[in-house]
């Protein structure tokens, strides 16, 4: 029996440079970026990529006191999602609904805000917070959503470092294939911006980019690039099966295609470009595709010197020169790295090709790096392409975990 | 301190700790939990401020002395006056 086929019928995000998807996306065809400048706790003024949304548009005052951004985010973006998709929640049974949400890591924010908080007190542990507990297990982000929706279905998070947010999404189309629920809201979310420990950990692992412009720190591909910039922000997506989502007569933004996951098993953080091929590679076989069929590929690419090269040759070494409708792309120029939520964010960011057949650049390109230059490579102004119709997302994660997802236009 | 002041500082913490609720109108002999939305997790935040901001521990048994704000001030003056507030 053929798989069900799964489609993307609503979209909720918050980015560093847009809050829905018509603004986050005009700024990427318009090479707007979304870095600032941030305070950091002990670490001073750093750059970082910083969420503007308004909490409080879908939570009480005392739910934001009482959660975590992490949590406040995913109810954003889901509330945002499920208005997108013009779905009939109420009618919908809560416990067929599934949520699931990739992090790259949770917990770390409360903790060193617990830790700040009893230095106050001589490090006494009777001022260390009743709400610890809650704000720090590891499905907190789902598990304030399944609250504010009332959701009674599964309701968790899916770690799996900077490859977590197309992993959401996998999960999901796993889940309602598998017949476990019959709507899903998944993607990813990252609060990165508000740990310290974040900041100091790629600083001290020489990977924190700087520049003196915000706004042109975040450089993959770019010669001067020196690091990552650390972003929050979040996407989550509506999915559901085809026919339920025909049967309601749903706008459908794209099917799920294919996808892989597998591990590099060679390294705490360098990245194997021989396993992100091969990850690559099997998705678009997952998907019944080739190489020539995929015409947008988002690189998980995230400034550093080493990691952008080593991504570049995997994508050289699937779709070397024989692909002359493949385009390449990369978000992160704009918005930093949101860390769970980026695979989320950059899918979203290209989804729009399908309409509008216009591919969004990677800026902040002054002196393109020769290790680097990808055929199809778009740079600095975005391009028009002939037709779109799969689009290729990938992220990647320490420990070596990969995540490629391929999206295609809805045919029906 | 007199016992308008002490309701006074435990209304402060209310206003934080539930800012969503409009205050003005509480009954101060009528329970907290009647005419707010608090949980057992805000009485705690109640019970942590207490401690935060001014020094004063309510043993878990007392609990039920925080129950409206009359008793608030009945249980909590005389801890504010031994504290020499």
């Amino acid at each position: 029996m053929k798989p069900a086929r799964i489609v993307i019928t609503g979209i909720g995000l918050t980015a560093p440079n847009g809050n829905t998807l018509a603004e986050f996306r005009q700024n990427l065809l318009s090479g707007v970026a979304g870095v600032e400048t941030f305070d950091v706790r002990y670490m001073g003024t750093l750059l970082a990529g910083v969420c503007h949304y308004d909490p409080l548009k879908y939570q009480k005052k005392k739910e934001v006191r009482v959660g975590t951004r992490a949590g406040s985010i995913s109810i954003y973006c889901a509330r945002e999602a499920l208005a997108d998709s013009g779905v009939n929640f109420e009618a919908l049974p809560k416990d067929r609904v599934g949520i699931y949400i990739g992090c790259t890591e949770h917990g770390n924010v409360e903790t060193e805000n617990e830790i700040y908080n009893i230095s106050k007190f001589n490090y006494d542990t009777k001022f260390w917070s009743h709400y610890h507990n809650p704000r720090t297990v590891a499905n907190n982000p789902a598990g304030e959503t399944s609250l504010n929706l009332g959701v009674t279905g599964p309701a968790y998070t899916i770690g799996a470092a900077c490859a977590a947010g197309n992993m959401g999404l996998i999960h999901a189309a796993q889940m309602l294939r598998l017949g476990e629920v019959d709507f899903a809201i998944c993607g990813g979310v990252s609060e990165s911006i508000h740990t310290f420990g974040i900041f100091a950990g790629f600083k001290s692992q020489n990977a924190l980019a700087t520049h003196e412009d915000p706004k042109k720190a975040s450089r993959p591909f770019d010669k001067a690039r020196n690091g990552i910039v650390i972003s929050e922000g979040g996407c989550l997506y509506t999915l559901e099966r085809l026919e339920d989502a025909q049967a309601r007569g749903a706008k459908i933004y794209g099917e799920i295609a294919g996808y892989h996951v597998n591990s590099d098993a060679s390294d705490y953080v360098l990245p194997n470009p021989t396993r992100q091929a091969e990850c690559v590679r099997k998705a678009i076989a997952h998907a019944g595709l080739t190489p020539q069929d995929i015409h947008i590929v988002n690189t998980h690419a995230t400034a550093t010197p080493l990691g952008d090269i080593q991504e570049c040759e995997a994508i050289r070494a699937v779709f070397g020169e024989g692909c002359p409708d493949t385009f390449v792309n990369n978000t992160k120029s704009f918005i930093g790295h949101a860390m769970g939520a980026a695979g989320a964010l950059e899918l979203a960011g290209n989804l729009p090709s399908f309409d509008d057949l216009t591919v969004h650049p990677t800026i902040n390109v002054d002196d393109l790096d020769p290790q680097c230059a990808l055929p199809g490579l778009v740079i600095n102004r975005p391009a028009k392409a002939k037709r779109v119709d799969a689009i290729l997302n990938n992220s990647f994660g320490m420990l070596g975990i990969n995540s490629t997802l391929i999206v295609k236009r809805f045919v029906a | 301190m007199t016992k308008d002041q002490c309701k006074q500082v435990v209304l402060d913490i209310i206003a934080d700790i539930a800012p969503d609720e409009d205050l003005s109108n509480l009954k101060p002999d009528v329970r907290l939990r009647d005419q707010l939305q608090l949980d057992s997790m805000d009485f705690l935040d109640i019970v942590m401020e207490l401690r935060k901001r001014h020094g004063i521990e309510v043993p878990e048994a007392d609990y039920m002395q925080l129950a409206s704000l009359d008793s608030c001030a009945e249980y909590l003056t005389p801890k504010f006056t031994a504290l020499g507030k």
